[in-house]
């Protein structure tokens, strides 16, 4: 609670700040609306923006969902098997060094203009954070825990469901928490080259006709709803994390 | 319980062409707890390590046999220093967690016993977060009876405790791993004189069998040939270089 006291007191702190600067540098308000601006304009866009905050929230929940299961199935898939992992690390590093951006007109060339392409741009973004954080966790258990599980002549199958996985469960969270974050920007950079609904369109469209109020409604609105979003797999982290209590790793003797 | 075998250990480990202890030609008798004593870095934990099959670093050249003719693989158990509970799992779950690994159904009546026997009744739902020190090597040990392996291996299980809860986890260990092929590495020449049969002293060059007093183990450690038997001991240790 007192977080978030602090939180509210940060924002109110910024809004006056920008009223300040608008009022002190008279600065025309199809440059810098403010707050007030953009405020009254949110009020009467509300239908508008609202419509458009739906398709964009869609987009980025299923590009989450999608780009976690597909991280996480990665990640069990490379951490059972070491040759798959020196065969398919180098790869996915590489991917990374390809600017998500630069793909963006691609996808849109393949999946046309509808929602599929901007999904596909949030699993891209987030695909790999995910696949590592959770990979990390998975190879990461401690080394006497692993003697102990193969001197009981564990399978390699029930030792990952047993073991590896919850081992790993905080790391997840950790990729999830950073795949929150990434999630809406591959969704707007979608909305942005191709689009017919969705923030990142409706930003483009009022920032082209000189509304800047309304353009700045919608990048408010999206931050407040990839904040939410945040917030929510915080929760989720923190539900896992009590679930497995990981105690300081200096407790176990690594080899 | 499966018949407990006689181990022998004969030869030697190298770790990159540089000799870390050996020829050794070791009999472990069945039944009886050989406690192994050496100073740091000698390769205790390493041989233990070997006779459970456990990866480590270097070339072991020789045999390590049950004299039964059978393997070792699925008749050992091994327990270290840290207790190695996991921590998202109850008492009770970390007990039969063996029998998860390996894909059975675990026996949770027999588990729950153990648990009694070695003092947790109580404490079965708990975290090992909630527990102490001595309580969670208890769990251990019930993991350890759980599996009911006829060799036990012990790497310094009882190190991290203090001296009163040791005094007790030894003497409960001693009851409940009686009639088991029992290896005790530790660094503490009381804790040997207190609970082997027989005592090995381990060094780079070779392994010698230590004479312990007559009087069957647990011993009483204030008994005078027992003080006098670790004072050797702990004199013979210091000596070594």
């Amino acid at each position: 609670m007192m977080r978030f006291g602090y939180g509210l007191a940060a924002c109110l702190l910024t809004l006056f700040l920008w009223q300040g600067v608008v009022w002190i540098t008279a600065v025309p308000h199809f440059i810098v609306p403010s707050p007030v601006q953009v405020a009254k304009a949110a009020f009467s866009n509300r239908a508008l923006i609202g419509h458009h905050a739906v398709v964009t929230a869609t987009e980025v929940v299923m590009g989450l969902i999608v780009g976690s299961v597909l991280g996480v199935v990665t990640a069990i898939l490379l951490a059972r098997s070491a040759r798959l992992h020196s065969l398919v690390m180098p790869v996915l590093v590489a991917t990374q060094a390809v600017p998500v951006f630069a793909l963006a007109p691609i996808l849109t060339l393949w999946l046309g203009y509808g929602i599929a392409s901007k999904v596909a741009m949030a699993v891209l973004i987030i695909y790999f954070p995910v696949t590592s954080a959770f990979y990390d966790g998975l190879t990461r258990v401690p080394a006497d825990i692993m003697d102990m599980a193969r001197a009981m002549g564990g399978r390699p199958r029930e030792i990952m469901r047993h073991i590896r996985i919850p081992h790993a469960l905080p790391s997840l969270a950790t990729g999830l928490k950073l795949a929150a974050v990434y999630a809406p920007i591959g969704a707007i950079i979608g909305e942005w080259v191709g689009a017919s609904r969705g923030l990142g369109y409706l930003m483009l469209l009022a920032n082209g006709r000189a509304k800047t109020d309304l353009m700045f409604a919608s990048l408010i609105t999206l931050a407040i709803m990839t904040v939410l979003l945040h917030m929510a797999i915080g929760q989720l982290s923190q539900y896992l994390a009590s679930q497995t209590e990981l105690p300081p790793q200096e407790k176990f003797k690594t080899r | 319980m499966r018949q407990a075998p006689d181990i022998t250990v004969q030869g030697a480990h190298h770790i990159q062409g540089v000799r870390l202890f050996g020829p050794v030609d070791l009999h472990i008798p069945a039944g009886k707890w050989t406690c192994v004593l050496g100073r740091s870095g000698v390769g205790k934990s390493t041989l233990l390590r070997l006779i459970a099959g456990l990866s480590c670093a270097g070339q072991f050249d020789g045999v390590i046999a049950a004299h039964d003719g059978a393997g070792l693989a699925g008749r050992v158990s091994y327990m270290a220093q840290s207790d190695l509970l996991l921590p998202w799992l109850s008492v009770l779950d970390n007990t039969v967690i063996g029998a998860r690994l390996r894909g059975q159904a675990p026996d949770l009546p027999r588990a729950k016993a153990l648990l009694a026997r070695v003092g947790l009744a109580e404490h079965l739902r708990k975290k090992p977060g909630a527990l102490s020190g001595g309580m969670r090597q208890r769990a251990a040990l019930a993991r350890t009876l759980m599996e009911d392996r006829p060799i036990a291996l012990l790497d310094e299980p009882f190190s991290a405790l203090d001296a009163s809860t040791r005094a007790d986890m030894q003497e409960l260990a001693a009851a409940q791993l009686g009639g088991k092929t029992v290896l005790l590495v530790t660094h503490d020449p009381a804790e040997a004189v207190r609970l082997g049969h027989q005592i090995v002293v381990l060094s780079s060059g070779h392994a010698q069998f230590w004479r312990v007093p007559e009087t069957p183990p647990v011993r009483d450690q204030y008994a005078p040939e027992t003080a006098q038997c670790q004072a050797g001991l702990l004199a013979h240790l210091r000596a070594m270089t």
